[in-house]
């Protein structure tokens, strides 16, 4: 099951940026290109680490490659425990793919040591989310994070700054506070059960605990992790800070950070709480569900260009927890591939509005006209990555999205039926922000500031396009290495819940053609 | 040559990769001359391809070539194949050859267009979707296709996005044809939960083996036709396509009348094993939908002044006899039709851009008048489009629809009636339009008093329509060619001529031969063209003859020129309460309830924590640095509670 590696390669994906982070600290502050060099070349190293993880990472295995565990906190039974599987294999490809991009890709240069150094131990952070097996280790990732996207958003972020700052951090803290408490209960009660003190994902996931009693623990995860995501009605932090952030750290944010949420719900939520996930999924389906309409409704009239697309985040996230609680094996790969998928194409589209703000220093829509015109590239760039967030066929987000829908559909057929219509709308919200900023004639203000792509633009968003196209036309190599990950993470739920809610193994979705 | 099958899509696919990254320094005209040229040659290898199953025979005929493994996961296994068949070869062969003349025409067309390169990456682009649409081997194949044919429609139809109608109209095709994606999704998603497949052949075979139940198989024939009405623009999803024309012409004629628009009727004719297995009643609906929208369209078409809106509504009215054939079991005959339609609708179309482009970008049939004198090529490829169309022997459109109107009559005499009384409107609408614009006055010269008004410089007053270069009426002689002669590949006489209907003969739904009779086919036949003849001459007497104002007044209620208000009704009953209610959504319900409450929790935290105000310092920052602090206490705590149990 563990390849023959001897280099610690998941430790150092976390350690790597911390480093980075130290050196950055260190280096004086009035050699502002330095510093980003610098950066940049400590987040291309942990890119490079991940991408040889990836070709590293044996295929067709369901279980944890590249396992790292040391006793840390002997007494409490916390201990470093990093390992990878399918399910989080490409998100922390995707992490270390997007953290140069959004150093690279946007042209800050305010106070940028600081800057850096904070997006430097964010990318540690959001590495050890995705790698903790151990529940301490987890929550302790779980909590860093919030605080360098604190400062980012609140250092560097736009007007109202300081409250959607403050609003992202105690909105995500009380969730995670109540997760603490539930976590805790859930290691003694092990503990009273076992005679042993562990916060091991793996030991706790056999933990026996009484029906009701797993339940409410998973309600208090489930918390902290829908207000992640975030879930309707959790999500009201989220265009907030999305639209406050500086460009990296939306990037950041709808890139990798609200994967976090809908990650702990399979990892964690599913893993320790089979049950509970099963019993709690008509709920989860519906709120997805409602997210999924909701948020493209109220996208639709958005005036500002990012909080458009901060809702239609949450409507896309919904689709993802749909395909989580549908429990079906197309349903959960497509929910898989579907965060790394909103990651490449929201990534890109904050990175691109991000652009369109640094030359015409506004959001709002009603401002923008006739950048077609003006820049073709950046139009034609856009087109490509709205046709990947809407879904279409030979391109990313469609494959994610098809997987869900049709794997919902056969386990929870009318929650699919209602979800579909999300498509529609889907279209209506992006194609009509495309038509009022891109169509049109120009008017004198646009022509004067708005200006082509550059060529460092054009090859810091250049990956993510090629893996929107690559990913939409030969999804194969990425769908089997998740799949038997998910596979067995719904045996797991199958035997934890004992019933036939999962159709992991019914003749529905493994009929052979 | 089969097993080169895959060059068809391959060469448009590669010509849009060359011309999206080079197209603009190849430039004018060499960028529309590769994207021509890639055309063409997919043409040619559809024709190799065309003979080598032409020589095969039975199940021979059939071939399937997988290319790679394109959505595998759990059950579901989707293979990027491509299937070459009688039917999709046939339609392979007059989009690849409608499509090369097309292209050929566009180079004169966009000819001084600032973004000439960019037209043909779109071009090639669309012909690369639609032979994956048509060519695939699979439901989702043939969706990608769908959308991506849909996704070229909309970046061709706000093609001069400058003018914020063309802009409008683009958004409003791709996103009503998603209402019926949304219905083709769900058949898909239904057909995978009964099949375990989504490749034709498997389905197919489930279906042959009995093994849906009706009510399925009923449903997702339904659901498929919901696509279908949306691609096809029939009642009520067909809104779109007379917006669509704000795209430039060429675009009219590949996309909205010869190729794209009629994936709708390719879907239905695919699924007939489906039809098979299904209530007769979702045939019943094909063929009602069909009828009414042919009726409903042709109306319409004889109340419009703008020469692409004429053919439009048209189109549309077309597009309805194809699926009255196919609801009648006719699938030949749809198809015969499709062929044939193809060709008058295409030169029709190009005929009507040629005109703008002589006129000087004039659309207004009323302002129009006696061209045939101005622009004699395309005056005499317009009359045989007109002949065409209007069921006049020997020309194309008399057999092929005369086919539908015998099928028609010997499966409901009801929507015979239906489809007879639109073919008297055919016949009157598309002479109204072609004696307005190539006969009586030239009622483009202006007066003495419009010319003071405009300017003696104006482009409308200065310059004479002219004919167009040899780039454009090059293709409108080859399309009206085929348009004369086209009828020919499938001439009802005896078995031996209907070359088409043995070709196609898999796909038929058997059990109905189109082949009646003598007397009651010729009968029928002679009825169609007098008809049609009749049609005729009431267009004349009153557009050329007496050309009495208050009479062609009468003939345009306000109600047809205003196509039934379909557009304001539309605007009313969904785009306004939506507004609203997204509004309400974003502006009251998010930002004051849901957010109000929890900016109220917060508050009321805040008050309850007034007294230990000598802790908030106010900033989040020591909150941040405080959680470490606060892991501590926890856990201190929660080591107290383990040492007392």
């Amino acid at each position: 099951m563990q390849p023959s590696v001897s280099f610690p390669i998941l430790s150092a994906l976390v350690l790597v940026p911390v480093i980075g982070a130290i050196v950055v600290a260190l280096l004086p502050k009035s050699r502002a290109e330095i510093v980003k060099l610098v950066g940049l070349g400590f987040s291309l190293i942990t890119a490079a680490m991940a991408g040889w993880m990836l070709v590293a990472f044996h295929k067709g295995e369901a279980g944890y490659q590249f396992v790292s565990k040391h006793a840390w906190i002997k007494t409490w039974g916390i201990s470093w425990h990093l390992g990878v599987d399918g399910i989080s294999l490409f998100l922390i490809v995707l992490t270390g793919l997007l953290f140069p991009i959004a150093i690279w890709g946007p042209d800050e240069r305010r106070d940028i040591k600081a800057y850096i150094a904070w997006i430097l131990v964010l990318e540690a952070g959001v590495m050890g989310v995705f790698l903790s097996l151990d529940l301490f280790l987890f929550f302790v990732f779980f909590e860093i994070v919030l605080v360098p996207m604190y400062f980012l958003i609140g250092g560097w972020g736009h007007e109202n700054r300081v409250y959607a700052a403050l609003k992202f951090f105690l909105y995500t803290m009380a969730g995670s506070a109540v997760m603490l408490v539930a976590m805790l209960t859930l290691v003694f009660l092990n503990k009273s059960h076992t005679g042993v003190m562990t916060f091991d994902l793996l030991e706790l996931s056999k933990a026996n605990l009484a029906t009701s009693t797993a339940r409410w623990l998973f309600l208090a995860f489930a918390l902290a992790f829908a207000i992640k995501v975030p879930v309707f009605p959790l999500h009201t932090w989220l265009p907030d800070a999305h639209t406050e952030a500086p460009t990296a750290g939306s990037v950041v944010l709808a890139g990798v950070m609200l994967k976090m949420g809908t990650y702990g719900l399979l990892r964690f939520g599913m893993g320790l709480f089979p049950e509970a996930s099963t019993w709690i999924a008509p709920a989860m389906l519906t709120l997805a569900v409602i997210g999924i309409i909701y948020g493209a409704l109220v996208a639709t009239v958005q005036s500002d260009l990012k909080r458009l697309v901060a809702y239609s985040s949450v409507a896309h996230l919904g689709f993802i927890i749909m395909g989580t609680y549908a429990f079906t094996t197309p349903s959960l790969t497509g929910g898989v591939i579907q965060m790394v998928n909103h990651g490449l194409s929201t990534g890109a589209l904050f990175l691109l509005v991000g652009w369109i703000y640094e030359r015409r220093h506004t959001r709002q829509i009603s401002e923008l006209k006739g950048l077609f015109k003006l820049a073709p590239v950046l139009g034609g760039v856009f087109l490509l990555v709205m046709f990947s967030s809407i879904g279409l066929p030979g391109l990313n987000g469609f494959v994610g999205e098809f997987l869900i829908l049709i794997g919902t559909f056969a386990s929870r057929r009318w929650w699919a039926v209602v979800a579909g219509t999300g498509v529609i709308l889907a279209a209506l919200y992006m194609l009509w922000a495309f038509q009022r900023t891109f169509h049109g004639e120009p008017d004198e203000v646009n022509r004067d500031h708005m200006h082509d792509l550059t060529l460092r633009e054009r090859l810091s968003i250049a990956p993510l396009l090629m893996l929107i196209v690559f990913l939409g036309v030969y999804p194969k190599p990425v769908l089997e290495r998740i799949e038997p990950s998910v596979k067995a993470l719904l045996i797991h739920v199958e035997n934890g819940s004992g019933t036939v809610e999962s159709r992991v193994s019914s003749g529905v979705v493994e009929s052979a053609e | 040559m089969l097993e080169l099958v895959w060059l068809i899509p391959a060469l448009p696919l590669l010509g849009f990769l060359i011309l999206v990254f080079g197209g603009k320094r190849i430039g004018e005209p060499n960028a529309g001359r590769l994207g021509a040229a890639m055309v063409g040659a997919s043409f040619l290898v559809t024709v190799g391809v065309f003979f080598d199953l032409l020589s095969r025979h039975g199940e021979q005929r059939s071939f399937t070539r997988v290319l790679f493994t394109w959505l595998p996961s759990g059950g579901l296994k989707v293979n990027a194949a491509i299937l070459a068949d009688p039917l999709s070869i046939t339609m392979a062969l007059f989009v690849t050859g409608i499509g090369t003349l097309i292209h050929i025409y566009a180079i004169g067309y966009m000819h001084g267009d600032e973004r000439f390169a960019r037209f043909f990456v779109y071009m090639n682009l669309f012909v690369f979707s639609m032979l994956a649409l048509i060519l695939g081997d699979s439901f989702l194949t043939m969706f990608l296709g769908w959308e991506g044919v849909g996704a070229c429609s909309y970046l061709l139809i706000s093609f001069w996005f400058e003018r914020d109608s063309a802009a409008s109209a683009g958004k409003k095709a791709f996103v009503v044809n998603r209402v019926g994606d949304f219905g083709l999704m769900m058949a898909m998603f239904l057909i995978f939960s009964k099949a375990g497949s989504l490749t034709y052949a498997n389905v197919f075979e489930f279906a042959k083996a009995g093994s849906f139940t009706r009510t399925a198989a009923t449903a997702a024939c339904l659901l498929l036709f919901v696509g279908a009405i949306g691609k096809s623009a029939q009642l009520p999803l067909y809104v779109w396509l007379p917006d669509a024309m704000e795209g430039p012409t060429p675009v009219s004629a590949l996309i909205h009348a010869a190729t794209m628009v009629t994936a709708g009727v390719y879907l239905m004719v695919r699924i007939h094993p489906l039809f098979l297995v299904a209530s007769p009643n979702a045939l019943h609906v094909v063929a009602w939908v069909g009828a009414l929208t042919a009726l409903f369209a042709a109306t319409i078409a004889c109340a419009q002044d703008d020469i692409k809106r004429v053919l439009a509504y048209s189109t549309m009215s077309q597009l309805g006899y194809m699926f009255l054939a196919v609801g009648v079991g006719a699938n030949t005959a749809a198809i015969f039709h499709m062929v044939t339609h193809a060709f008058f609708k295409a030169l029709m179309f190009l005929g009507a851009g040629s005109v703008i482009h002589g006129m000087h970008d004039e659309q207004n049939i009323k302002k129009m008048g006696n061209l045939r004198k101005w622009m004699p090529i395309t005056f005499i490829t317009y009359l045989v489009g007109w002949l065409a169309i209007a069921g006049i022997p020997p020309f194309a459109g008399f057999w092929s629809k005369d086919d539908i109107l015998l099928a028609a009559y010997r499966d409901n005499k009801v929507l015979w009636l239906m489809a007879l009384f639109t073919a008297i409107l055919t016949a009157y609408y598309m002479s109204r339009q072609f004696f307005l614009v190539f006969f009586g006055k030239e009622r483009f010269l202006h007066d003495a008093q419009t010319v003071a008004a405009i300017g003696p410089n104006d482009a409308h007053v200065r310059d004479h329509p002219h004919e167009s270069p040899p780039t454009m009426w090059l293709p409108l002689v080859a399309l009206a060619g085929l348009a004369l002669v086209g009828g020919a590949i499938n001439l009802p006489f005896n078995a031996k001529t209907e070359f088409l209907g043995k070709w196609l003969e898999s796909v038929d739904l058997g059990g109905r031969p189109i082949l009646a009779g003598g007397a009651l086919k010729y009968g029928l036949a002679a009825v169609t063209v007098v008809l049609g003849l009749v049609g005729v001459a009431i267009a004349y007497n009153f557009w050329l003859r007496t050309n009495d104002a208050r009479a062609q007044a009468a003939l345009e209620p306000a109600l047809l020129q205003r196509a039934y208000g379909v557009d304001g009704l539309y605007s009313a009953v969904i785009e306004t309460p939506g507004r609203l209610l997204s509004a309400w959504l974003a502006f009251v319900f998010d930002r004051k309830i849901i957010d109000g409450a929890v900016n109220g929790l917060g508050l009321v935290v805040r008050f309850a924590g007034g007294k230990l105000r000598k802790l908030q310092t106010g900033y989040v920052r020591n909150y941040a640095l405080g959680i470490a602090g606060g892991m501590v206490l926890l856990l201190a705590y929660a080591l107290a509670r383990a040492g007392i149990q």
